[in-house]
């Protein structure tokens, strides 16, 4: 009896995971066809640059800021005494650009704006005005999900730069006013292993990103059911779920490019 | 005909909503669906403007089969029907003017002087005059449903789908609605089909009047026809009483048919 049940239960599990990646797999194909639909989603897109990526860059700053500075601080911590002080700039250059700078970003900008399009886009659907639109023979699709979307794949890396540059900066500024050290001595340490890939890595972290947390954040919206409550739920599983696939990519690009 | 709604069932997960309901509106005439809550009245109607599909039956408007039409085909006809939702649906982060230039976009053909102008008309004939720059939070309960009648008019189509346009509002305001139902037949000929369970609204705005229960049409008749009825679902609704209501919120068995005699 208790096998049965389990066994129903997994097999109820399954299916649910399934049915909901089909579900997942449709909306991301549909999107990717409502592209063709240009002069629906071209309008809207700078309004939308500004709103999720312009918008976004000071918690983006901030956040990379003051990582930079705690960087600076453990680096030179561990280092006292065994490795020459220069790696701070080298420790605080590769783990922002490699890791920290889009990771952080990532997560910080899935709680932005992956709930705010989540809960935009499901507020809009309770309330009946996705169905409005597409009363009046608008595509949905190309109308919230695209626009947004194509938003975020194209400001998210360049959001990571900015987070880059401003986390390093500031690891700089308190290598020299805590640290006691000179910024050549930084910038010799932040230049020793610094590779042009490194940047490109980032980037394509930030395209990867950009794309999962908009996609994510629009499907669950799109999805909504119930009222309010259901607004809740969507909001919060788009916060997981995108802050779940960031991990996934982050160690997948690793695996993939950096091995 | 201009919409016929032939033997259509629809069922969401185990729950049945329509069971084989055929229904038929003339040119030019204004229907009114009638039926308990959850009967399954606005599920019908978003399967005339393609929303919904059918699971099995059809449902044909200006000849055309709807569930089968090509998306570009199925945009098109959606210009030629209108929709004024329960709770008019407006977006909410844009002004009337806004919203009411959204379907004149996308019909296309107006220059930015005559779609100003056409707001102004369709505001107007709602007696919305000068609420172009109201954000929908701004508005009453009836001026949103007035605001949502003005943008489904504005692109002025054929056809108009209205969804519980009484429901919540004062008897004076549901009047005023209900008025403003039959001008839009009046002044712009339109062929309407009208979702209510507030039988005076039916009796004052409708052509013919159809009552649907346990997903099926019971009876359709002129409001006299109805007032008159001798169909035991029909008077229970008509009258108010509560013997039928369990039954309506009941799940149903496969082959719970309508009880009552179909005319």
């Amino acid at each position: 009896m208790d096998l049965n049940r389990s066994l129903t239960s997994l097999g109820a599990a399954t299916l649910r995971m399934f049915g909901g990646l089909g579900t997942f797999s449709r909306f991301t194909g549909d999107s990717f066809r409502a592209i063709g639909n240009v002069r629906t989603w071209v309008p809207l897109l700078v309004g939308q640059m500004r709103r999720l990526g312009v918008d976004s860059l000071p918690i983006a700053l901030f956040l990379a800021m003051f990582t930079g500075i705690v960087l600076a601080l453990q680096a030179s911590y561990t280092f006292t005494g065994a490795i020459p002080l220069y790696f701070v700039g080298t420790l605080v250059e590769k783990t922002m650009v490699l890791e920290l700078g889009p990771v952080l970003t990532g997560l910080a900008l899935s709680g932005r704006i992956g709930a705010n399009i989540a809960a935009e886009l499901g507020t809009m659907r309770v309330s009946e005005q996705i169905d409005a639109l597409e009363t009046m023979a608008y595509d949905p699709i190309a109308y919230l999900v695209v626009p947004r979307v194509v938003a975020g794949f194209l400001m998210f890396p360049i959001i990571v730069i900015f987070a880059d540059v401003v986390a390093v900066l500031f690891g700089l500024i308190t290598s020299m006013a805590l640290l006691h050290m000179s910024p050549q001595t930084f910038i010799r340490g932040a230049r020793l292993f610094y590779r042009h890939f490194d940047l490109v890595y980032s980037i394509i972290k930030g395209f990867s990103f950009g794309l999962v947390i908009t996609l994510i954040g629009c499907y669950q919206g799109f999805n909504t059911r119930g009222g309010a409550e259901g607004v809740g739920i969507s909001t919060t599983r788009a916060v997981v779920v995108a802050g779940m696939l960031i991990l996934v990519l982050d160690a997948f690009w690793a695996a993939t490019i950096l091995k | 005909m201009s919409i016929e709604i032939r033997d259509v069932h629809k069922a969401f997960g185990p729950k049945k909503i329509l069971r084989g309901l055929s229904l038929a509106v003339e040119e030019g005439e204004t229907v009114s669906l009638v039926g308990f809550s959850g009967a399954g009245k606005s599920v019908t109607l978003k399967h005339i403007n393609g929303l919904l599909k059918p699971d099995r039956g059809t449902v044909f408007v200006d000849g055309l089969e709807v569930p089968r039409l090509p998306r570009d085909q199925l945009y098109g006809l959606r210009l030629n029907i209108g929709y004024v939702f329960q709770f008019a649906a407006l977006f909410d982060s844009m002004t009337v003017d806004e919203n009411i230039r959204m379907g004149l976009v996308k019909k296309g053909g107006l220059s930015e002087q005559e779609m100003a102008a056409r707001v102004g008309e369709s505001l107007a004939l709602v007696d919305l005059d000068g609420f172009e720059h109201r954000f929908p939070a701004e508005l009453s309960g009836g001026q949103r449903k007035r605001a949502g009648l003005a943008r489904a008019i504005a692109y002025r189509p054929k056809y108009l789908l209205y969804d519980e346009p009484t429901s919540g509002l004062d008897p004076v305001t549901t009047t005023v609605i209900d008025r403003l139902i039959m001008r839009m037949k009046q002044e712009l000929g339109v062929t309407s089909l009208v979702i209510t369970h507030d039988m005076k609204s039916a009796y004052s705005v409708s052509d013919r009047i159809a009552m649907l229960y346990e997903g099926r049409v019971v009876q359709v008749g002129t409001p006299e026809e109805i007032r008159a009825s001798d169909n035991d679902i029909v008077r229970a609704f008509v009258e108010g009483r509560a013997e039928l209501a369990h039954d309506a919120e009941t799940p149903l068995p496969d082959d719970g048919g309508p009880k009552g005699r179909i005319r």
